[in-house]
């Protein structure tokens, strides 16, 4: 990898050009403006060459690691490969010349599209109903809890301000409850990883809202007591929470509509092969028992007795408006796009493929990594940092000596039940050929914890930078380029 | 090994609470410090605070994690270490030097519920 963190700017040569605007045909009307809005100087933008263009950001796009590069098994993150043709889709100029202010009845087949993406969510999951509007995974937190809230106060039912989270949680479950204004009690979990039953009982109350629970969990556990916790928790009025985020080992397999659950979010990035982070926005849409239906944010898509689709405000009882129209629609096209690619009966084979792949691998490496829970896990599995401690090597250690080999890292120190968690996904994407060049590297790397731990303790050595300096970061970040130096 | 000072009060949550008359001065313990890592913000609590015991009073956090912060004994606020706030990794250079609040107790009876050095030592090593 070449090193580069060159700024455009850094290229600017006063008088460069590399494209010219025609003249202006129009009247100039700045003078209409008041003063205090009018720039006294001209912005300083960059003077380059469109070849000081390309070159710049496409050295840029090679400092960057992706799904593209490289294996990426970030556990909880599921990285799946993002097909070319979800691109070639969203590309579609009846898709990307879309304007969201477009009256409904020229835009019929995008609602429709709307509508069948949600049939589509619902038939995978055995929700009722979907809105599709929000933007990211811990957005569709809120807006599900937001659901639940609404739901209890539509009934004036307004002691229902705990919401219980287990400890083995998504740190999203308990930031969402927070911003949602809910009171957060923790459930434990038991040694087998899964949640403690017992511990649940006493907490659950007419103040309880709902449980927000993850399955299979960050451990990549299955909760088998799910339907016994869905009675307790229903018996004593609150609601289930799915959160998503572990739902790819699951697909076409098991529903967490049949589970019991009542609301949940999934996050199209993950589960349905749609960009994450830096390769575009993300979309969490949430679904819902058909009693909350009501209750989704607005606007919804709904279809008039004629069929003609159009777009309603605070229809219903909503919870109350979470976007400003309806989601990121190209992660949408996009995810729509994966099912049908996939087709019924291929769903139905993501999950049992994650689930084989990460089985391979924890099995692979069990001998050299403290595995803390020994059981058949789904499409993830948490390791306790390296079998032999003795030589101080850490999980953060292995994990910056994985750059070296051209591996992104696993999740790391996540989650807290486990000091040293090195937390691998490795999705059905990835071939039996790239697991076992990821298992080789993960011996590898902890045999040179016993031979040589002072090049892991220093690790990475290839890459273009060495390790960070992440306390100084955290304690003294600098935020803007012109306060670098 | 992480150390423990005798003669202090310890908490299952790895906070230590010295007694100095009426006021207990609360802070987090080695064992805390050095599983949490390079510290980088101490959010605390403001003085006339009035917190319950096992009431959340702030929050470490570092690179690597956040952990909340809970209140060992009943009482009201009196002061806060304001050197924390630009300088968090004291906690990590000495974790029993450097103290996080004051606190006037309202119960000191409550110090009962807490460990003394040897029966803390003995939880962190079952951790």
């Amino acid at each position: 990898m070449k090193y580069y963190d060159k700024l455009i700017f850094d290229l600017s040569k006063a008088g460069r050009q590399g494209y010219s605007l025609p003249a202006c045909r129009w009247e100039n009307s700045v003078s209409e403006l008041p003063a205090g809005l009018l720039r006294s100087d001209a912005p300083d933008l960059p003077q380059v060459s469109e070849l000081d263009v390309v070159r710049h950001y496409t050295n840029l796009s090679q400092m960057n690691f992706g799904v593209d590069s490289g294996f990426y098994p970030l556990g909880s993150c599921t990285m799946k490969y993002n097909p070319k043709i979800n691109e070639e889709i969203a590309a579609m100029p009846a898709f990307a010349g879309l304007h969201p202010l477009q009256p409904s009845q020229t835009v019929q087949g995008v609602l429709r599209l709307y509508k069948d993406l949600s049939h589509a969510l619902s038939e995978i999951t055995g929700m009722a109903e979907f809105t599709l509007n929000p933007f990211a995974g811990a957005h569709g937190e809120l807006t599900g809890l937001m659901v639940i809230r609404q739901y209890h106060m539509s009934r004036g039912d307004l002691k229902r301000t705990r919401i219980i989270v287990p400890d083995s949680a998504h740190g999203t479950n308990p930031a969402s409850a927070a911003v949602c204004g809910l009171e957060i009690v923790q459930v434990k979990s038991k040694a087998n990883g899964l949640v403690d039953v017992e511990d649940l009982k006493p907490l659950l109350d007419d103040t309880v809202a709902g449980i927000m629970m993850t399955n299979p969990n960050t451990l990549g556990l299955f909760e088998k007591d799910i339907r016994e916790i869905a009675s307790l928790v229903h018996e004593c009025g609150g609601l289930l929470y799915y959160d998503g985020a572990n739902m790819n080992p699951l697909m076409g397999v098991v529903r967490p509509g049949d589970m019991g659950f009542d609301v949940l979010h999934l996050n199209l990035h993950k589960t349905f092969s749609t960009p994450h982070g830096g390769g575009g926005p993300g979309a969490g849409p949430v679904g819902v028992a058909a009693h909350l239906a009501q209750h989704l944010p607005s606007p919804r898509v709904l279809e008039a007795e004629d069929g003609t689709l159009y777009v309603a405000e605070d229809d219903g009882d909503p919870c109350g408006r979470i976007s400003g129209f309806m989601g990121n629609f190209g992660v949408l096209l996009r995810a729509y796009t994966y099912i049908l690619m996939l087709g019924k009966q291929n769903v139905k084979m993501v999950g049992p493929l994650s689930v084989l792949g990460a089985n391979y691998v924890k099995e692979a490496l069990k001998d050299c990594y403290e595995l803390p829970i020994p059981s058949v896990c789904k499409h993830e599995f948490v390791f306790d940092g390296l079998k032999d401690k003795s030589t101080g090597v850490a999980t953060l250690d292995v994990a910056k000596r994985l750059l070296d080999y051209g591996f992104h890292a696993p999740t790391i120190y996540f989650p807290l039940l486990f000091h040293q968690a090195i937390m691998i996904e490795p999705t059905e994407t990835e071939s039996k050929e790239t697991l076992d060049g990821f298992i080789e590297i993960m011996r590898h790397i902890a045999a040179e914890a016993i031979s040589d731990p002072e090049s892991l303790k220093t690790a990475p050595h290839t890459t273009p930078v060495r390790r960070l300096d992440e306390t100084t970061a955290a304690r003294q970040p600098v935020l803007r380029y012109k306060d670098i130096n | 090994m992480a150390k423990t000072v005798e003669g202090l009060y310890y908490s299952e949550s790895h906070e230590w609470v010295k007694v100095d008359g009426n006021v207990a001065i609360v802070g987090i313990t080695d064992f805390a410090q050095h599983a949490m890592g390079d510290l980088s913000y101490v959010d605390m609590p403001e003085v006339d605070d009035e917190l319950e015991a096992g009431e959340e009073f702030g929050a470490v956090e570092s690179v690597k994690a956040a952990s909340d912060l809970f209140c060992p004994v009943s009482g009201t606020v009196v002061e806060i270490n304001e050197e924390l706030e630009d300088a968090p990794e004291l906690l990590n250079q000495d974790a029993f030097a450097n103290w996080i609040m004051k606190v006037e107790m309202s119960d000191p009876s409550e110090l009962e519920n807490l460990m003394d050095a040897a029966a803390y030592e003995a939880m962190c090593a079952n951790e």
